[in-house]
């Protein structure tokens, strides 16, 4: 019941309408009688035409009439083949104005299309009809996108006209009629403009313009072969229609379409990685990390078996193996095995990552040994909508080891790792100055045009939209877009100042939407802090504990930075102690691509749920985690319950056994986020205080499920 | 504000129930099933499940299975996936999933797929996103999800994705928040959430909360309470609920109901019925209305129904 005023019947209108109920009822029972037994004289279908005409919504009785049409059409001759035919496009036009959304009624007019009946004109006509009395009536729009039916035999033998009245429209579907396509895709680009032209105040119209836009694109039609000249018409078509009301927003979304369209470079693209090109990785055997002086290029590892290297590409791709990327080393005696590193366990992902086991190599002390990757080096590499990754690319990177590995001494343990800020010294300076942010990798050659065409609009929105919420928002994006284009590391054309402001005040122009600006801001705020050592500096800091006396960790310290999401990943894969503490953070997407992470600060955060924490079950070298003073058992609805991997999302199985081994006297319903997230760590030290989850019952359960546990909730145990 | 009159609204679903012979009920007579899924779960969620008896519900379920595996909208009306999936939903709130031959339903849902990875609503072929997701979420509370080709029906399911970043009926068909629902519920069961572009979805989807805190389910549309779960569930199985006024949409399914009588309509004032009650007490479901059980987004039922057939032994 959509839109019909709640009012008290008076009497009279209750007796009209319980009769007309009576009536309905009648003829629903008659007709599941009729349908029951198989008949299909014409009183039974004068019946059941009565019936859809008062409810077009009754399917049952749809399937009725397909099924008497067989059956009558066995019996006819062709000139009543017609007829007959003819009588349910009556039917279906009559049941569209009782009701035109009406799913059964569209879908019985395409039935009877695919039987070979009606004609271009008769149905153009209909659907102007119908588009014009609603026009807005996405049934009237797929109708006349006609995806209709495969294409069956009967089809073949149709006239050519009648084929053609399948395809008036674009059908994606079928490949084979390109050059009728062709045609009509132009003719109903046409149409759009006509709709549009009309009222800009059309989405359906604006849909179904980008939608036959991208096809021509795509397959670049007469006309259509300049994408610069296309984006800039339709530019200039979107502003039209966003000027006219900025409120209104039909055309908002075409025209973020357009800066995507114009911004995007399909191939995949290497944009970071770990080691960076050219560093020096040195590994220090035991426990301890002796450091002098810091750099963002080279790392030191401690007490570490394995050597993660990390690929980070611009969106996600497939087929990363040791075909597709060579890794030459005189050290390497096993064919590597490249993982995916994804929260679902799909086999495309961003970033990608392989372990050397460095156990296996018989390294020699204060020796340096070279590695050498080759990314593409054969095809292989396909992003998820199928573009290949380019021409081969190269990391080098050196190891040396510093000190020999050695088994940590039975019954020591590292220290309780407090974050309190006595611990934490401050940088002065780095060691070397040559860390640039993933300028080292590829940056994609943009044709000026793309910048010309941003630059425009920039002006055009500075000047005339500025003061309103969709103006400072297509400007923010715009100004992204154009920091995109330009070379990472040259600082003096970047916006971010400028964005970061345009998002504060939207914050308060459109308080109902905040958050979504306040996750916006967080993301610029983060590439404005990682993309230069200078930017980084402040937040780095030395970590030492007040009872030790030369062990040291550099700590990059985003506390407190009202950051609500993060980002910037690709610029922290160095990091191996982070503290974000202080933030405003509900997830922590992305983080499973920081390989190196030992130690991590979330307390003071808006985390609220186990599976928030998905991200940190592939980071296998995690042993100190601070989550206390989050939302975990806060909430009954879990916004992350779906982008966690789960036997829910169907992927991964449940590990019963291990449950039951572990903690077999607890309820699964109720832990099973918990056994889920801890359950593949190694933690030492664990923090969870502060947080409604976390009572006593689960506190002996988190201590079943983490037999490595030494400190809980700053305790030894 | 007001309050949620949970009483009064199930009173008016156990009413609605008796009147068999009222207009509306004659009307929707043939999706009685659907009826039974919108009124059964809401009082789940208010925890009045009880006040049903079991047996009645679960025996005139099952009469209207037919041979293929597929369940009707009613006694003698044809079997559509439709109807299926609620009867499953039903049968799984009553705990009662072993009354029905699963390897029957699964065949009559896997008799559907097509051999472009989509899902026909029925034997006659009408092809809509709607019923990818009502065949995966059938197959899934089923434990088999194994018998129908996921990736070709994930494939499908992006082949409809739009420029806005959301999906409509058909390859081509405009973005539509009924639609979205059904398309990224199907890909949260499946694990395939990494196909949506999350940022994108999520803009458009917040930006169909209206001045006055309602939902609509397209731009330039009017709100309506049903969106409250169409949207809401999209926005939260992609984690960007944040993005909306939790306060004002609560206050606006408030204002929707009838105070007097129970019930919930599509906008304040509007006459009542199940569907949008149903809708309603989901939605502040999600929201985490106090008092009420939570529901899953993505199988649409409540959580520790869901719990219970995933995690039990």
């Amino acid at each position: 019941m959509h839109g019909r005023p709640r009012k008290p019947l008076k009497e009279e209108d209750e007796s009209v309408l319980s009769a007309k109920a009576e009536k309905l009822r009648l003829l629903q029972s008659q007709f599941l009688a009729n349908h029951q037994n198989r008949i299909y004289s014409k009183e039974a279908l004068d019946l059941s035409a009565k019936l859809l005409e008062n409810n077009p919504e009754c399917y049952t009785a749809w399937n009725y009439r397909k099924l008497a049409v067989q059956h009558n059409l066995s019996q006819s001759d062709s000139d009543s083949v017609a007829s007959l035919f003819d009588q349910e496009l009556k039917l279906v036009e009559n049941a569209l104005r009782k009701n035109f959304k009406s799913y059964g009624a569209w879908h019985h007019r395409k039935w009877v299309l695919s039987k070979g009946h009606s004609s271009i004109d008769h149905e153009m006509r209909l659907l102007n009809g119908f588009q014009k009395a609603d026009p807005r009536n996405f049934h009237a729009w797929n109708y006349r996108r006609l995806n209709i039916l495969p294409f069956d035999k009967e089809k073949k033998n149709l006239p050519f006209e009648r084929l053609v009245s399948f395809f008036f429209c674009f059908d994606i579907t079928f490949r084979f009629v390109t050059d009728l396509m062709k045609r009509s895709d132009e003719d109903e680009l046409k149409y759009t403009e006509e709709v549009i032209g009309e009222n800009f105040s059309n989405y359906s119209a604006w849909h179904n313009r980008s939608a036959i836009l991208s096809n021509l694109l795509k397959r670049k039609a007469e006309g259509f072969s300049h994408k610069e000249k296309v984006l800039q018409e339709e530019y200039e078509h979107v502003r039209n229609a966003i000027f006219t009301d900025p409120d209104d927003q039909s055309g908002w979304f075409y025209h973020l379409w357009l800066i995507d369209q114009t911004v995007k470079n399909g191939a995949p693209l290497l944009v970071s990685s770990w080691p960076s090109r050219g560093s020096t990785i040195t590994l220090n055997g035991h426990g301890n990390n002796r450091l002098h002086g810091l750099s963002l290029l080279n790392s030191t590892l401690s007490g570490t078996t394995t050597l993660p290297i990390i690929l980070y590409f611009n969106q996600a791709v497939e087929g990363i193996n040791s075909s597709t990327v060579a890794v030459k080393s005189e050290i390497l005696k096993e064919d590597l095995v490249w993982k995916p590193l994804s929260v679902n366990n799909s086999s495309t992902a961003q970033v990608w990552v392989v372990y050397l086991k460095l156990g296996n190599m018989e390294l020699q002390l204060s020796k340096t040994y070279s590695i050498e990757i080759t990314i593409g080096y054969s095809a292989g590499i396909v992003s998820s909508n199928g573009y290949h990754y380019g021409d081969p690319s190269q990391i080098a990177f050196e190891l040396c080891v510093q000190t020999a590995h050695t088994e940590p001494v039975e019954g020591q343990y590292p220290k309780l790792t407090s974050w309190k800020d006595s611990d934490f010294q401050k940088i002065d300076h780095f060691e070397e100055s040559n860390f640039v942010t993933s300028t080292d990798h590829h940056i994609p050659t943009t044709s000026n045009w793309c910048r010309e065409a941003i630059d425009e609009e920039i002006t055009n929105y500075q000047d005339l939209l500025s003061d309103c919420k969709i103006g400072k928002l297509t400007l923010a994006r715009l100004l992204t877009a154009l920091d995109s284009l330009s070379p990472e590391h040259d600082k003096r054309k970047k916006h971010t100042d400028e964005i970061l402001k345009l998002y504060t005040e939207l914050m308060k122009l459109d308080p109902t939407h905040s958050l979504y600006y306040k996750d916006e801001h967080s993301l610029v705020l983060l590439q404005q802090i990682t993309s230069s050592e200078e930017s980084l500096l402040p937040h780095c800091h030395y970590y030492k504990d007040a009872t030790e006396t030369n062990t040291s960790y550099v700590c990059l310290r985003l506390q407190n930075l009202s950051l609500s999401r993060m980002g910037s990943i690709k610029n922290l894969l160095w990091v191996q102690m982070l503290d974000l503490s202080h933030n405003e953070l509900r997830s922590i997407e992305g983080l499973e691509a920081m390989q190196l992470l030992s130690c991590l600060n979330l307390s003071h955060n808006k985390l609220g749920s186990f599976t928030a924490l998905g991200p940190l079950r592939s980071l296998k070298s995690l042993k100190v985690l601070n989550i206390s003073h989050n939302e975990l058992g806060s909430h009954s609805i879990d916004t992350r319950r779906y982008l966690c991997s789960s036997p829910l999302a169907h992927t991964e199985v449940f590990a019963w056994d291990r449950f039951e081994i572990l903690c077999g006297s607890y309820s699964a319903t109720k832990f099973w986020e918990a056994f889920l997230i801890f359950e593949s760590l190694n933690l030492t030290d664990l923090n969870i205080t502060g947080n409604a989850v976390a009572d006593e019952n689960f506190t002996s359960f988190i201590v079943k499920v983490l037999p490595t546990l030494k400190y809980l909730n700053d305790e030894e145990l | 504000m007001g309050e949620l009159v949970a009483d009064k609204h199930v009173r008016y679903i156990l009413s609605v129930e008796k009147k068999k012979d009222s207009f509306e009920s004659v009307v929707m007579e043939h999706l009685r099933m659907n009826g039974a899924y919108w009124g059964l779960t809401a009082l789940d969620i208010m925890g009045k499940l009880d006040t049903v008896d079991t047996n009645e519900v679960v025996s005139w379920i099952m009469s209207c299975q037919h041979e293929s595996g597929g369940f009707g909208g009613n006694v003698g009306h044809d079997p559509h996936i439709l109807y299926t999936l609620s009867a499953v939903q039903v049968l799984a709130l009553f705990n009662k999933l072993d009354v029905v031959d699963v390897d029957k339903v699964t065949n009559y849902i896997v008799s559907l797929q097509n051999e472009d990875g989509s899902f026909s609503g029925d034997i006659w072929g009408e092809v809509d996103t709607r019923f990818s997701y009502i065949a995966i979420c059938c197959v899934s509370i089923l434990h088999r999800l194994d018998r129908i080709n996921v990736e070709k029906a994930v494939k499908y399911i992006i082949s409809c994705k739009n420029m806005d970043g959301g999906f409509g009926c058909t390859p081509g068909g405009e973005s539509h928040a009924g639609q979205i629902f059904c398309c990224v519920g199907a890909l949260a069961i499946t694990g395939s959430l990494d196909l949506i572009d999350k940022d994108l979805l999520g803009w458009w989807l917040c930006e169909r909360q209206v001045k006055s805190g309602g939902l609509n389910g397209r731009p330039e549309k009017l709100p309506d309470v049903c969106y409250s779960w169409w949207v809401l569930s999209s926005l939260i199985m992609i984690d960007r609920v944040h993005w909306i006024s939790k306060e004002k949409l609560i206050k606006f399914i408030l204002d929707c109901q009838d105070t007097e009588k129970g019930g919930i309509s599509d906008r304040p004032d509007d006459a009542v019925d199940v569907f949008h009650t149903y809708f309603g007490v989901a939605g502040l479901s999600l929201l985490e209305y106090p008092g009420l059980k939570p529901i899953d987004p993505a199988y649409a039922l409540p959580v520790d129904v869901v719990d219970q057939i995933f995690f039990s032994k």
